[in-house]
């Protein structure tokens, strides 16, 4: 009899299970669940040692998401709207760690909005998941910046503001590499997530991810029943370990786009919607444009390009993470403050 | 004990006809007319000649055209606390009459000549600068040539003063640090004037500088400058600020200092990163003092505001962070270029919900420079956030100081395991040694015992979340005791206590400077208190020896609502019907006649004293 897949160790020497966190507490079938699912699953799959990693969060129901998901690593629970710099001022700190920051439409296009925005400017190297429901969940039901104009919830109404499109601010605010997903599209919520976790700066994936308890009627943008109805992809996405050959399934060369990241690793975008050219910054927001007035969810990698150096890059930080350099090179000499005084 | 009534203390201007360095000068320029340079020139040179020296910058919140002015103070026995002025350079037409009025007679007045309406004074001596006619044959033009036409009254001030032009010419090359076009652009006018005043202007007033050897081992230094220093030595890595007056000067130092000092292989041993705004600021700050780092920021009053929510976040997760608030007057945007202590009560407990963090208060550069290293220790030590309280005075003004201590013991990282060191079944928030200071372990160890999530939601002593009302006293009375623990990290007062003195005197941070002052004029009088100067909150036990060991307690401190009364009354409720106030805060450093006048009635409460219109007494 072979061993189910989950308890053959991975090239880390660790199982699935390992890459566990505590039993969630948010709602069955809350599409967060399946995201932290993945989340598990692509460490797992990788081989990523727990210690190379911190998770990150703001506050909401997406934000407590961190805690069901890789156990051994450090994390940090932020306050809301206000990942990002706590986030920025780790990764500074250690630029040897890699990040996984978890949000949601609320903390991050709302009270989050600025620091979102400007840690895509900074290009700090890390994941930022943004799980997005179109509510307030933990204060049960209120319209969050991402639910569509004309929305009915329960609790708050009519909607009668515009969205927020959080892959539309992300462009706009210089972002590198920015998806968007559906919970309920597993296998391409994982390879959008290996290319993200491979990305050298801000990587950005907005994951349409429904709320059972207050936004998930059949008619609601966010809902699971609307997201298989009207997904979009615009492309079949696939992500390849360094090394590894490409095979291309049931695509032609021709329609393939091969992306090479930084670490040697590649994305091939097998193309679906005719036309679409993931590197034209302002086709991206175009596309977007006409999407929300489609009333379509389009997934997949929307934008693509990694020419903007990453704020390790931008700060010149060395080899050494500033946290590790001994004492020695954190207090300068007696001499040395002898001659500062000599100049005063 | 006899006690002179305030009204009996001399005016500033009387006294010996001759005034050789001991006086007060003012300089009235516009903002924005490059007159800092005439104005630290003079006081460098004066410095130079070896007479003690003090400047304070007092300057409008604006880029150009708004009055400033420049206190220079020359004090032969040392005095460096504000004083009226005597001497009135008087170069901004907007403040001419103003300007004029403000000196006592027997002073002087320095005009621009130039300038139409002059006032007339027959009981102050007054000299007329030409400054066109010295100007003539200067080929600068524009807003250089204004700049330039500064350096008149440089020439002219100290010639009359009796400062050799040699002198002058070396601080003006000290001043622009070896920069010699500067220097060669603008010492020809320096010189013409100078030349200029020597063959025209007839000495009429008695004051002047005479060499002395009392600054020879000293420095010339501003507070922000010293504690950039400090923080430097003391292995500061990560700086996370949003700009703002007066801290911005502090964290241009500090890359200065970081530049010069802490480069390896080409390669910064350090990150500095301006952020959105001061929320920013301080949750990039939690993030790398969580991740192992010595980080800081500085700020003012409204950036603390902002910075209430981290705060918080870092009292209860338990990461370490310095926070240097050079104080504005507040409340709200209130007078952003002028000095206070208002932030104190707010700093000391910052935060919603239960709380209170270690505030530090340096008094002089050479205190500015020792925090800057220590805050990290206690930071680390205590896993918390430090606030380092000083102010615009110390902070952007300049000061003479001894030079620096290297700091006298290796840095404190607190309780930080790494690797093999951590035990199996860590648990984060652990009381481990009965202080209430935990163990933490650091982002990146690779062994998974030490893995945590930290959070500002309730959590048990894991760092696992928790709701349960057992675990949430524990941690919170926890947290208590580390509080005590932290009484014993900071730093500890400073005690002149004098034998039979019924009085004691409570202050802390630059008013000491005044404090001094009053005290040794008061004791020539035999009126004598004994004086504690609290370098930190929390108190400790001195504190409350100090106060049971007098009848009566005056805590002085610049602000309204008489804060740091009000907390030693708080935590000493034995005490408090004996802890009088003196709080009193326009904006301007105290003078020592202002504190005299203060302290009349609590050196003697039986003198009839009607109290100084805006000094409170909340006794």
């Amino acid at each position: 009899m072979t061993r189910p897949a989950a308890l053959i160790p991975n090239a880390a020497g660790l199982t699935k299970s390992d890459y566990q966190g505590a039993p969630s507490t948010l709602c069955k079938g809350c599409g967060h669940n399946s995201v932290a699912n993945q989340i598990i699953q692509v460490a797992f799959e990788l081989g990523l040692k727990p210690e190379d990693l911190i998770k990150l969060s703001g506050i909401g129901c997406s934000s407590k998401s961190p805690t069901y998901f890789l156990g051994m690593s450090h994390g940090f629970n932020a306050l809301h709207g206000r990942m990002p710099s706590v986030a920025t001022g780790a990764l500074t700190a250690n630029h040897k760690l890699r990040g996984l920051a978890v949000s949601g439409d609320g903390d991050s296009g709302s009270i989050g909005l600025g620091q979102f925005k400007h840690v895509i400017r900074r290009n700090l190297r890390m994941v930022y998941l943004i799980e997005n429901n179109g509510v307030y969940g933990l204060t049960k039901g209120q319209f969050s910046p991402t639910a569509e104009d004309g929305l009915k919830l329960k609790y708050a109404g009519t909607n009668p503001f515009p969205p927020v499109d959080m892959c539309a601010e992300a462009l706009i605010s210089g972002a590198g590499f920015v998806a968007r997903a559906f919970a309920g599209d597993a296998k391409q919520l994982r390879e959008l997530l290996k290319a993200a976790l491979a990305y050298h700066g801000t990587a950005v994936i907005d994951i349409v991810s429904p709320c059972v308890a207050f936004n998930n009627d059949d008619d609601s943008q966010h809902s699971y029943a609307y997201g298989r109805a009207n997904e979009v992809p615009l492309e079949d996405i696939g992500w390849v370990p360094p090394r590894e050959d490409i095979t291309l399934d049931d695509h032609e060369p021709g329609e393939t786009r091969i992306i090479e990241l930084h670490d040697g690793s590649r994305i091939a975008l097998a193309k679906i919607e005719e036309g679409y050219d993931p590197s034209d910054r302002s086709a991206a927001l175009t596309r977007i444009g006409r999407a929300e007035a489609n009333g379509e969810v389009i997934t997949g990698l929307l934008y693509y390009e990694d020419a903007r150096p990453n704020l390790t890059d931008s700060l010149g930080l060395g080899d050494t993470a500033l946290v590790d350099l001994p004492e020695e090179r954190l207090r300068p000499s007696r001499e040395a403050l002898e001659r500062v005084m000599d100049r005063h | 004990m006899t006690v002179p009534h305030p009204d009996a203390a001399p005016p500033p201007s009387a006294g010996p006809t001759s005034r050789v360095s001991d006086f007060s000068l003012m300089v009235g320029t516009a903002n924005g007319t490059g007159s800092q340079t005439a104005n630290t020139t003079l006081l460098r040179a004066i410095f130079n000649m070896g007479v003690p020296v003090h400047g304070k910058n007092v300057f409008p919140s604006n880029i150009q055209g708004l009055p400033t002015w420049f206190h220079i103070r020359a004090s032969a026995e040392g005095w460096i606390a504000r004083q009226a002025p005597e001497i009135a350079v008087a170069f901004n037409p907007a403040t001419l009459h103003q300007d004029a009025e403000t000196i006592p007679p027997g002073g002087v007045l320095i005009l621009n000549g130039d300038l139409a309406g002059a006032p007339q004074r027959d009981d102050v001596t007054t000299y007329s600068i030409p400054v066109k006619e010295l100007m003539a044959d200067v080929e600068a033009t524009g807003k250089i040539k204004d700049y330039l036409a500064n350096m008149t009254y440089l020439g002219v001030v100290s010639q009359l003063l009796g400062i050799p032009l040699d002198v002058v010419r070396t601080a003006l090359e000290q001043q622009f640090g070896g920069r010699q076009k500067l220097v060669d652009a603008n010492y020809p006018v320096v010189e013409k004037a100078w030349q200029w005043s020597e063959a025209n202007l007839e000495k009429a007033d008695p004051y002047r500088i005479e060499r002395m050897d009392a600054t020879h081992d000293l420095m010339l230094i501003t507070g922000n400058d010293a504690a950039a220093l400090g923080s430097v030595f003391g292995g500061v890595t990560f700086v996370s600020w949003y700009p703002i007056t007066p801290s911005t000067s502090l964290v241009d130092a500090v890359k200065t200092h970081l530049s010069d000092l802490r480069v390896h292989d080409g390669k910064p041993d350090w990150s500095i990163i301006q952020a959105e705004d001061e929320l920013a600021a301080i949750g990039m700050l939690i993030g790398a003092g969580w991740a192992g780092a010595r980080a800081m920021t500085a700020t003012s009053g409204p950036g603390i505001s902002l910075m209430a929510e981290f705060t918080g976040l870092g009292y209860f997760a338990e990461v370490p962070a310095v926070i240097w608030d050079v104080q504005r007057v507040g409340p709200s945007t209130g007078l952003p270029t002028r000095t206070g202590q208002g932030d104190v009560s707010f700093a000391y407990t910052l935060g919603h919900g239960d709380g209170r963090h270690p505030v530090l208060f340096p008094s002089t550069a050479e205190e500015a420079f020792e925090f800057g290293w220590k805050a990290f220790d206690v930071a680390e030590q205590a896993q918390t956030p430090v606030f380092v309280l000083t102010d615009l005075d110390l902070g952007m003004n300049t000061w003479m100081s001894t030079r620096f201590d290297y700091p006298g013991e290796p840095m404190k990282r607190g309780k930080v395991l790494h690797g093999d060191d951590i035990p199996e079944g860590f648990g984060r928030y652990r009381d481990v040694d009965g202080d209430g200071i935990p163990y933490r372990t650091l982002p990146g160890d690779p062994n998974p015992e030490g893995a945590w999530f930290a959070r500002g939601t309730g959590h048990d002593e894991d760092a696992k979340y928790s709701e349960r009302a057992d675990d949430w006293i524990a941690n919170t009375t926890r947290l208590a005791k580390k509080f005590d623990t932290i009484r014993t990290l900071v730093p500890a007062p400073s005690i002149d206590q004098v034998d039979d003195a019924e009085l004691g005197v409570i202050c802390f941070g630059t008013t000491i400077h005044a404090i001094e002052e009053a005290r040794a004029h008061l004791a020539k009088q035999d009126a004598r208190f004994s004086l504690l100067r609290l370098r930190a909150l929390p108190i400790n036990d001195e504190v409350e020896r100090f106060i049971e060991q007098h009848d009566r307690i005056a805590v002085i401190e610049m602000n309204r609502d008489a804060q740091v009364a009000g907390i030693l009354r708080a935590e000493l409720p034995q005490y408090a019907a004996k802890i009088a106030s003196i709080a009193h805060l326009d904006g301007l450093p105290y003078t020592r006649d202002q504190i005299r006048a203060w302290l009349a009635p609590h050196l003697d409460p039986s003198l009839a004293y009607e109290g100084d219109p805006v000094a409170r007494e909340t006794a």
